[in-house]
């Protein structure tokens, strides 16, 4: 189906693992076993069971994967919607199991929750914080020791003592990337860049991943946007179909990608 | 450094049931978060708050004093032996279909990020305790009320709980990963929570099953034994038997290895599913 394939990937091979290696991909593919016809219920699923017919096809999200991504690199992942990027962070962050292949993560990973999942809009912004500290997998003392910080990021004032259901989006938002990003990972994993709140809290943002960064944070940024790619990353990976259509410095695979695109 | 950093082998994965357990005392704030949630919640917009949690077996106790006390007159101080078997069916009820609900709230955040999948269960059955710990304050004053006195027996009751509360947890992990493939189990369980409730002697005294099915009834029925780990040592002031005390052990073991495994040799795929 590909008109314009790559002629030559740009790369394949991977290096062999060093201390230096803080993802590795060694062709994984991830499959999702999807039901014909969803089964909702248990009635259902038996009289299905008797008469023999219980049929999913088979949908390989991520087939024959092998990526490797060096300490404080920022690597970028490009592809249309469904080619299978964020199956890949899935994939790092524990929360899919390879079908096949192998994952090798380093460090601790820091998924970016999507902003505001997991908050109770009873709870006041402070319990919150707890709540998605813990979420995040942060201990008590943890939190205690950062809760000022995040306090100050999100800067929300007398609110944090308030209900979250009072809170406009915006400071729903704030609270919860203060959370997020209330301490340094050794793997930082985005989808698609933020959009949260106003334009100075949005460079805020953008200074905190610096600020990662220059300290040797890994960045996993996924994003179907080639200026994104191209402003920020210095290595990429195109995925389509869930296979990797070539990895390499980010122009290359942002002018392969431009090139192909129909 | 890269030395200190813990690191994920997606090939090197210790045995589910072992890598669940472990993940979970590595979350265990998470849990005592996700528990003092509900418990939060709970009185954040009533009036009454926690004191609901204390007057809600009460007055079930009431009503059924009322209905019944003249159908089971023989039965000494009716509302301590109620009372005693409604506090240790709230608890199954509502930690075992919590457990369920938890899992398909805590779905959404599965596909996002990571989890030990048993930390919805753990805290339900750990809010079911505090719940559980609570009612005591109005069963004390009931037995004080009816001139039932607390004997030393009572000081079996930590066993007793930890009991049911291992019970508790098998029952919901092996409920929610039924639950995840199929949500009707949820309506379904309601029922057989309600039949099974008429089929364990908490509200009428065991003399009035004929003789006859008796055995079979109360002894095929793992809650029977573990209702009693509460009801000797409260009600009947007696020490269970050791016997007793080690088929009530015997029964909490085994249902939760059994909740236990069969939830985490699936958990992988929940994330695909829920």
């Amino acid at each position: 189906m590909s008109l314009h394939t790559v002629s030559e990937p740009l790369t394949g091979v991977p290096a062999p693992w060093s201390a230096e290696t803080m993802i590795r991909f060694e062709h994984v593919a991830v499959r999702y076993r999807v039901p014909h016809e969803r089964i909702g219920s248990f009635k259902e699923y038996a009289i299905r069971r008797l008469r023999g017919r219980i049929d999913h096809h088979d949908f390989w999200a991520l087939r024959d994967v092998t990526l490797q991504i060096q300490r404080a690199e920022i690597f970028g992942i490009i592809g249309r919607n469904g080619a299978g990027k964020s199956t890949i962070l899935k994939v790092v962050s524990r929360v899919l199991h390879p079908t096949q292949g192998r994952v090798l993560v380093q460090g601790r990973v820091a998924p970016l929750l999507e902003l505001g999942a997991g908050f109770h809009p009873e709870l006041t912004g402070r319990e919150n914080v707890f709540l998605n500290g813990a979420l995040l997998g942060r201990s008590q003392r943890e939190i205690k020791e950062r809760f000022d910080w995040v306090l100050e990021f999100a800067d929300l004032g007398e609110f944090i003592a308030a209900p979250l259901r009072t809170y406009s989006s915006g400071m729903v938002a704030r609270l919860g990337f203060a959370v997020a990003m209330a301490w340094k990972p050794d793997v930082l994993l985005l989808d698609e860049i933020l959009a949260v709140g106003d334009e100075a809290f949005q460079r805020k943002c953008r200074e905190r991943i610096a600020s990662f960064c220059a300290d040797g944070t890994t960045v996993l940024l996924v994003t179907h946007d080639l200026s994104t790619l191209q402003t920020l990353c210095r290595q990429a990976a195109w995925i389509d179909q869930g296979k990797v259509r070539c990895v390499g410095p980010s122009a290359a695979v942002a002018t392969a990608y431009a090139t192909w695109q129909p | 450094m890269a030395d200190t950093l813990s690191s994920y082998d997606s090939d090197r994965r210790p045995p589910p049931v072992v890598e669940e357990f472990l993940q979970a005392m590595r979350y265990r704030d998470l849990i005592r978060q996700l528990v003092r949630r509900d418990v939060l919640i709970r009185y954040k917009r009533s009036l009454l708050g926690v004191v609901w949690t204390m007057l809600n077996p009460l007055g079930m106790m009431i009503v059924l004093t009322l209905a019944f006390s003249s159908l089971f007159g023989t039965t000494r101080a009716y509302p301590v032996y109620v009372l005693s078997g409604l506090i240790v069916w709230t608890f199954l009820a509502q930690s075992t279909t919590t457990a369920m609900a938890q899992l398909t709230w805590g779905g959404a955040l599965f596909h996002r990020i990571y989890l030990p999948r048993t930390t919805f269960a753990i805290a339900s059955v750990g809010t079911g305790l505090v719940n559980l710990v609570l009612s005591l304050v109005p069963f004390g004053l009931v037995m004080a009320f009816t001139g039932s006195p607390l004997r030393p027996t009572a000081l079996i009751l930590p066993v007793s709980i930890l009991l049911l509360a291992l019970f508790t947890l098998g029952l919901g992990l092996f409920l929610s990963s039924l639950a995840v493939y199929f949500p009707d189990i949820a309506e379904m369980y309601q029922i057989v929570l309600l039949a099974w409730m008429y089929l364990t002697p908490i509200i009428y005294p065991e003399e009035i099953v004929p003789p006859a099915y008796r055995w079979w009834m109360f002894n095929l029925n793992p809650m029977y034994h573990l209702l009693q780990l509460f009801r000797l040592p409260l009600y009947d002031g007696r020490w269970p038997g050791l016997a007793h005390l080690a088929l009530a052990a015997a029964i909490a073991l085994v249902t939760f290895a059994i909740g236990w495994t069969m939830f985490t040799r699936r958990a992988d795929e929940f994330a695909y599913r829920v």
